[in-house]
């Protein structure tokens, strides 16, 4: 089979065969993005030298018996993540002069295990937006289809994975960011337990909510990289010590008997019907494989994008006032006095989403406003959890789809912010609740992927993993590759 | 509009945030739909409901009061638009 096409597992393989080296690995890949990205806009920065050298690192590791878990594996960071002297712009003007002075976690653990960083994705400006169009650097294009996004903010990530530049990429996750893109790419994308993985180095956009997470075609890829990116940190006070479990030691195991929660509000008139049909077919099969669906009720589902369009702001205007002109980021030009100086750097250096979550946040966090709106959404992202607390009471994990409709065209939602953030209805509550999440191709509608949506309880990532794997033993939707990339 | 020029003025300067004349007409617009939008949580029902601060209950870590990190001024300063012996370089803020 042709490299490009292989998993992270078949390309394991294959390194461990000798049947190509990974500098050729890295050079056949560093080919396709340096002919095929103009059509996509998929990266920032491409570390070709850098990729080079560690895929030759990695193969004199091997020739002498070492290497880690990924050694000589080609992999792709959402430029959220800083990387010790290489560009870390996180979509953004304000970052686009700035060289990281170290490394995050998630960035060193993945170096540690050998792999081979081919370069940095494009994604929504600090994360914000669901279509990639905020990102200061242009939108990132679906290989699907040319005209339509790829989901957002990990735009880059998803479109490289399902492009076939990559194997795997990281991603971020704070209302939907990994599996949202990766539905409408038709890739694998799952974001762990809040706390799972470190967020050191990564740069902050709702503390309470963000999560790094992997986008991969495979569920058996997800695993292998989750297990390499998961463990505590104490340089992120809110990562969970907590040993990280073997995720591929239990993924062959059979789904029989898994009980399934079906919401019955994830079906209601919000939902393209075609991908509602896709969807159902899904749950069928693993109905099939032997899982039991149980229908549960989240009753304030409907309030947790408001919840979300709350909190969010309010950690963002926090989290985004290190961003003054002084010590890095864009300084404006010519300035009159210190204030000035601030008002102006942040008026031009952030885009126009950026600025208009900050202005939120700041509204919602002001003198006369906070129990209104920030101490009220705590009480109901409060209700939300106990909503799923109860379910998961009955059930294994929840099954639904990851976004209303199929991938939607550039342009068309970018003038209306309510229209954006409702894309993300399904999604949300797994973030205000700290749940890890996964969305899996489960079909197309029109030419375009559609997502299966898999939730489970705190740590319940082996059994997401589990049945992920399973389904993808059963089907072939994730083997699909867009015919302009194959 | 739920909200007004003025309070959207107030709102920038809060947040340190320059503004052209287009962007706070659209900056009107956009952020009065979108308290419009978050408004509707003042109908749910949060009597007694304790907010919440951590998605897994968990209480804040600590750890040992001991210096864990060198000095590394000068790489850290490579990304400043402006520093001169050590120190970061603002326009003029007393006469």
């Amino acid at each position: 089979m042709d490299i490009h096409l292989q998993t992270l597992t078949e390309l394991a393989s294959g390194l461990e065969n000798g049947d190509f080296t990974s500098v050729a690995l890295t050079e056949a890949l560093l080919d396709r993005i340096a002919s095929l990205d103009d059509k996509l806009n998929a990266f920032v920065t491409v570390t070709s030298a850098d990729a080079l050298s560690a895929a030759a690192r990695a193969d004199a590791a091997r020739a002498s018996g070492k290497g880690g878990l990924l050694n000589g594996l080609p992999i792709i960071h959402k430029d959220i993540f800083c990387t010790r002297g290489v560009k870390t712009t996180c979509g953004s003007k304000m970052l686009d002069n700035f060289i990281s002075p170290y490394d995050a976690t998630v960035v060193e653990k993945i170096a540690a295990a050998g792999a081979v960083v081919l370069g940095k994705a494009n994604m929504d400006e600090f994360a914000m937006g669901s279509s990639n169009e905020t990102s200061y650097f242009g939108p990132v294009r679906n290989p699907w289809n040319l005209e339509c996004s790829p989901g957002g903010s990990s735009g880059g990530s998803s479109a490289s994975v399902a492009a076939r530049f990559a194997p795997a990429a990281t991603g971020t996750d704070t209302g939907g960011s990994i599996r949202q893109p990766a539905a409408l790419t038709g890739t694998v994308g799952l974001k762990p337990t809040y706390g799972r993985v470190s967020r050191y180095g990564m740069i902050a956009f709702a503390s309470s909510l963000d999560q790094a997470g992997v986008i991969t075609r495979s569920s058996e890829d997800a695993a292998r990289l989750l297990g390499v990116m998961a463990g505590f940190d104490e340089r992120d006070s809110t990562s969970v010590d907590r040993p990280v479990p073997d995720y591929l030691a239990s993924i062959g195991d059979s789904i029989k008997g898994l009980r399934i929660g079906i919401v019955r509000q994830h079906f209601d008139a919000g939902l393209d019907q075609q991908t509602g049909v896709r969807v159902k077919d899904a749950i069928a099969v693993l109905e099939s494989m032997g899982a039991t669906t149980v229908e549960v009720d989240l009753p304030n589902l409907d309030l947790s994008v408001p919840t979300y369009y709350v909190v969010a702001p309010a950690e963002c205007s926090s989290n985004l006032s290190r961003f003054d002109g002084v010590r890095f980021g864009y300084r404006a030009a010519d300035t009159e006095d210190l204030l000035d100086l601030y008002c102006r750097s942040r008026g031009e250096g952030f885009g126009d989403e950026v600025k208009r979550r900050i202005m939120t946040g700041t509204y919602v966090l002001s003198a006369g406003y906070y129990d209104a709106y920030y101490l009220k959404a705590q009480q109901v992202r409060q209700l939300i959890a106990d909503d799923f607390r109860q379910a998961f009471a009955d059930v294994d994990l929840i099954a639904g789809p990851t976004t209303p409709s199929p991938a939607f065209k550039i342009g068309d939602k970018v003038d209306d912010p309510i229209q954006m953030y409702l894309n993300d209805i399904y999604t949300i509550g797994a973030n205000l609740a700290g749940l890890p999440a996964m969305s899996v191709p489960c079909g197309f509608v029109d030419e375009l992927p559609v997502g299966l949506h898999l939730v489970g309880p705190h740590f319940g990532e082996e059994t997401l993993l589990r049945c992920g794997h399973q389904y993808q033993q059963q089907t072939q939707w994730h083997k699909a590759c867009p015919e302009a990339f194959k | 509009m739920s909200l007004d020029k003025e309070q959207v003025q107030h709102i920038a300067m809060l947040a340190r945030l320059k503004l052209s004349d287009e962007e706070y007409a659209e900056s009107v617009e956009k952020l009065s739909k979108i308290v419009d939008f978050v408004d509707q949580l003042s109908a749910a029902d949060t009597t007694d409901v304790v907010p919440m601060a951590h998605p897994l209950d968990m209480a804040q870590r600590l750890r040992p009061d001991i210096v864990t990190e060198t000095n590394d001024r000068d790489r850290y300063q490579e990304n400043a638009a402006a520093v001169s012996d050590g120190l970061y370089l603002v326009p003029k803020v007393l006469e």
